[in-house]
């Protein structure tokens, strides 16, 4: 709960009356506060007194939301899908599972690429988090975390440590050693120290920095030789569920949608919060920047996933059908940004045409709701991971990648469950 | 009152204080009320009757609590057992008693020991769980997060605890009305509008593109990207994942021989897109060597290592880089206008991670609007265009069940050492596969 952000109470000297009480800390413009809970309310009281009574504040806020509301739409004098009719119509798209991976002993809940275009992590409820190499099928590492739910799993650029992170509110860097028999839980180096679980993390453009986001509703820029916080961003009412991070030429932000149904684009220089999108009318499970980085994507537990453009500073496109009920776990885009790969929690995937916003196939072959999925770093493939366990036996979930092969002129049926490989 | 209180525990001419029972266990520092009333009117010289009069009010503003029948709040002048209550649940220093924490405190005595809370309490319970059951969870949580702590606890101190905290929760019981959850919620929101509204106030100020241009951008970026996405357009050789080939990746590796067609055109798509790619980069770098403006990409290499690397070394980078490119007469002295060089100098004095960032900006957009352009016309760019190579497509075997061999590749971790251990990039990577890049499957 963000409440814990806004009122840890620690005991020492209260920044205004400078006695030893327990104080409160608040934030306000993201410069950290101390007072007593006496100077505390005198402040409220004050703020109150000089007019800015609650009711006043609240439609203060209300107005300039209109207003912004209203500057935004002068600006929008055109519709993507009116845009996208010049766009080449989209032929079958037909994708085939071409590699299972199994091994988990429970839900896979996040897994990610590794620079070098085959190799995977993954982690999973039972605690495990396992590196393979996708496309032999073969596991290379595997590490035992001493903690369940392992929600959150990232490789370094290099290629030569991952990090992970769940319930044990701590992300944890393991380098990959070349001895396949040495015991990487020894090397453990733990970097991030939330106040509450870890429910993303990502490297940033090198193995010596990574930026989590947690359920306390903050996220935080580490610097991982140190373990030293570097940055920590404030500004979401409830848990932070997703981050990425941002492709563009300064590689200065990054995106993070929360349970608060808010999208906030943070600055991490400065830790300000830049940008905030709040038109998902459910919490926001996933975002990812277009690979040109002007936009972003996100997945909702409202079903739907929708595209935010930067620039513009709004909402241009919502894909969603009326017969897709579940929410979406998990998005990613195609290297050209023309497709939204989006798994959900109705153990399908759909493809969505980005420009023209129709779903251009649906993919079937999980068994339970898909927790994650990446397209590969040169989008030849992607890969998605689900909760699902067979029934024969009994605690097998699996982890299937799907490669790329358009046959315009073919018209096969799309969609066909198929676990064979070719 | 605060003053006698703390006389009262003085331990030399304070009350006398002994270890009482209760029940089982004993509780250290109690003292009988008895004593509470001799030693007031010892100190003070006063009556008796005065005394019991101090002594109950001390009770009755919680600084003395009774632990016996806890819930009547009188001073009694026999052998029950008081003690003094923590300074931090006295009433001058935890004002106000937070809702919140009140429901906390049911939730644990609900927890610990169901259906012992008093009817006024019970009363109070019900309304706090309607008034704030939006974070009623965290409530529970703290709830039994504390209980577990306090399990860890010897079981004299938890008593102590326990009654302490029961002792000023019968004082302080906030009335579950609505002037203090008011009170309560009003800082909370108060807080949340106050930093809605700079956020909003922040947006407004923004300056926004207009939605045909950002929308046509995509149009553009999608069109220009198609035939490089491999799931659009396929890919050449044959996508590794189908036809369990990797020649696609043998092809495409960072120190090639002789680079793919579809590689060196991205190239000329943005400048990010050459600087990502670590051949476009050396190329680019041979570029800039012949026009004599190579130290500008060493600026700019060197700003990112020092953005992007160990907290420790920042301060060594950035003597060397100050002392590489932007001292006066440095060897590769970098040309930045003077106002950004003057702001970074005097950055130096401080260094951080983002010093350079000014002076790096300002290098990148200064070889991103002039030696990049021209590096794409140039001879260079040209013949390497030439030279690339559009590998045949796999022509579909006739017998598709026939599986190939999956070769596993080297770990990036193993790939990094050998580089280093080598001290230059190798053709192909250490495997020893053929740095001949014509592809013939």
């Amino acid at each position: 709960m963000c409440d814990q952000t806004f009122l840890a109470i620690t005991f020492g000297p209260c920044d205004s009356c400078s006695e030893n009480r327990p104080l409160m800390n608040l934030y306000i413009k993201t410069e950290p506060i101390n007072y007593c809970s006496l100077c505390m309310e005198i402040m409220a009281c004050q703020g109150l007194a000089s007019g800015e009574t609650l009711k006043s504040l609240k439609a203060e806020s209300e107005t300039l939301r209109k207003k912004l509301e209203e500057e935004r739409k002068k600006l929008h004098d055109v519709e993507l899908e009116k845009v996208a009719e010049k766009a080449e119509a989209l032929g079958e798209l037909n994708m085939k599972t071409r590699r299972t991976l199994k091994g988990h002993g429970n839900k896979v809940l996040c897994m990610d690429w590794c620079k070098d275009k085959r190799r995977i992590v993954s982690s999973s409820q039972d605690g495990k988090v396992i590196v393979w190499d996708a496309f032999t099928t073969n596991k290379e590492h595997a590490v035992t975390m001493p903690t369940t739910w392992v929600m959150a799993c990232a490789y370094a650029p290099s290629g030569c440590a991952i990090a992970c992170g769940g319930l044990d509110n701590k992300c944890s860097v393991y380098p990959l050693s070349l001895d396949k028999d040495e015991n990487l839980a020894a090397k453990k180096k733990s970097v991030a120290m939330h106040t509450n679980y870890l429910s993303g993390c990502t490297f940033t453009n090198s193995d010596m920095q990574i930026l989590t986001s947690s359920g306390d509703g903050t996220s935080a820029l580490w610097d991982v030789e140190s373990g030293q916080l570097l940055q920590s961003f404030h500004g979401h009412s409830a848990d932070v569920l997703t981050l990425d991070l941002a492709p563009s030429e300064t590689g200065n932000t990054f995106v993070s949608g929360g349970s608060d149904k808010k999208a906030n684009v943070w600055d991490l220089r400065s830790g300000q919060n830049v940008q905030s999108f709040d038109t998902h009318d459910s919490d926001i499970n996933c975002v990812k920047y277009y690979p040109s980085g002007d936009a972003f994507a996100s997945a909702s537990d409202d079903s739907t996933c929708r595209l935010f453009d930067l620039r513009a500073d709004r909402e241009v496109s919502i894909y969603s059908k009326d017969s897709i009920m579940f929410g979406a776990a998990s998005v990613d885009f195609s290297l050209s940004g023309r497709l939204l790969f989006a798994g959900y929690n109705d153990y399908t995937i759909n493809v969505w045409d980005v420009l023209k916003g129709t779903r251009v196939a649906i993919l079937f072959g999980h068994e339970n709701r898909v927790s994650s999925l990446r397209v590969s770093p040169d989008g030849t493939a992607f890969c998605s991971g689900s909760w699902d366990n067979t029934l024969r036996n009994k605690f097998l979930f699996t982890m299937t990648a799907y490669p790329g092969q358009r046959w315009a002129n073919c018209a096969p049926p799309f969609g066909t469950p198929n676990h064979g490989q070719m | 009152m605060e003053r006698v209180i703390v006389a009262m525990q003085d331990p030399d001419m304070g009350v006398k204080m002994r270890n009482q029972r209760l029940l089982i266990t004993v509780i250290p520092h109690a003292m009988t009320g008895n004593d509470v009333i001799e030693w007031l009117i010892q100190k003070y010289n006063i009556t008796e009757e005065e005394a019991r009069h101090l002594g109950g009010l001390l009770v009755q503003y919680g600084y003395i609590y009774p632990l016996r029948d806890p819930r009547s709040l009188l001073l009694r002048s026999d052998d029950s057992p008081y003690r003094f209550q923590t300074p931090y649940f006295w009433t001058s220093s935890r004002w106000p008693a937070s809702e919140l924490d009140y429901a906390i405190y049911l939730a644990k005595k609900n927890i610990r020991k169901q259906g012992e809370l008093v009817d006024y309490e019970k009363e109070n319970y019900s309304i706090l769980h309607k008034r704030i059951n939006h974070t009623w969870d965290f409530v529970v949580m703290q709830a039994r997060e504390q209980l577990r702590a306090s399990k860890q606890r010897r079981k004299a101190d938890r008593i102590v605890l326990e009654c302490q905290e029961q002792a000023y929760w019968l004082i302080n019981k906030p009335c579950v009305n609505m002037p203090l959850y008011y009170h309560y919620t009003t800082t909370i929101q108060l807080r949340y509008y106050y930093y809605t509204t700079i956020i909003h106030r922040r947006a407004l100020g923004r300056n926004r593109v207009k939605s045909s241009i950002c929308l046509e951008s995509f149009m553009k970026y999608s069109e220009q990207y198609l035939h490089h996405d491999p799931i659009m357009s396929g890919c050449l050789p044959s996508n590794p994942w189908i036809s369990d080939d990797t020649a696609h990746w043998t092809i495409n590796t960072d120190m090639v021989g002789t680079p793919t067609r579809l590689r060196v055109e991205r190239w000329s798509f943005s400048f990010m897109e050459l600087l990502n790619d670590s051949m476009g980069r050396r190329e680019f770098m041979i570029y800039l060597e012949k026009e004599f403006s190579a130290e500008n990409l060493c600026f700019w290499v060197a700003c990112e290592d020092l953005r992007h690397g160990e907290s420790s070394k920042i301060i060594l980078k950035v003597e060397e880089v100050y002392k590489n490119f932007l001292a006066p007469g440095a060897a590769r002295w970098v040309n930045i206008d003077s106002k950004t060089m003057e702001r970074t100098l005097e950055g130096i004095k401080r260094p951080h991670r983002f010093i350079m960032d000014d002076a790096q900006m300002h290098i990148y957009f200064l070889m991103k609007k002039d030696s990049y352009p021209r590096y794409l016309k140039s001879e260079l760019y040209k013949n390497m265009l030439a030279k690339a190579i559009v590998p045949q497509e796999t022509k579909k075997s006739v017998f598709p069940f026939m599986r190939r061999q999956r070769h596993s590749s080297p770990s990036p971790a193993m790939v990094t050492q050998a580089t280093e251990d080598d001290g230059k990039a190798k053709g192909a990577g250490p495997t020893g596969t053929s740095s001949t890049t014509n592809s013939q499957i």
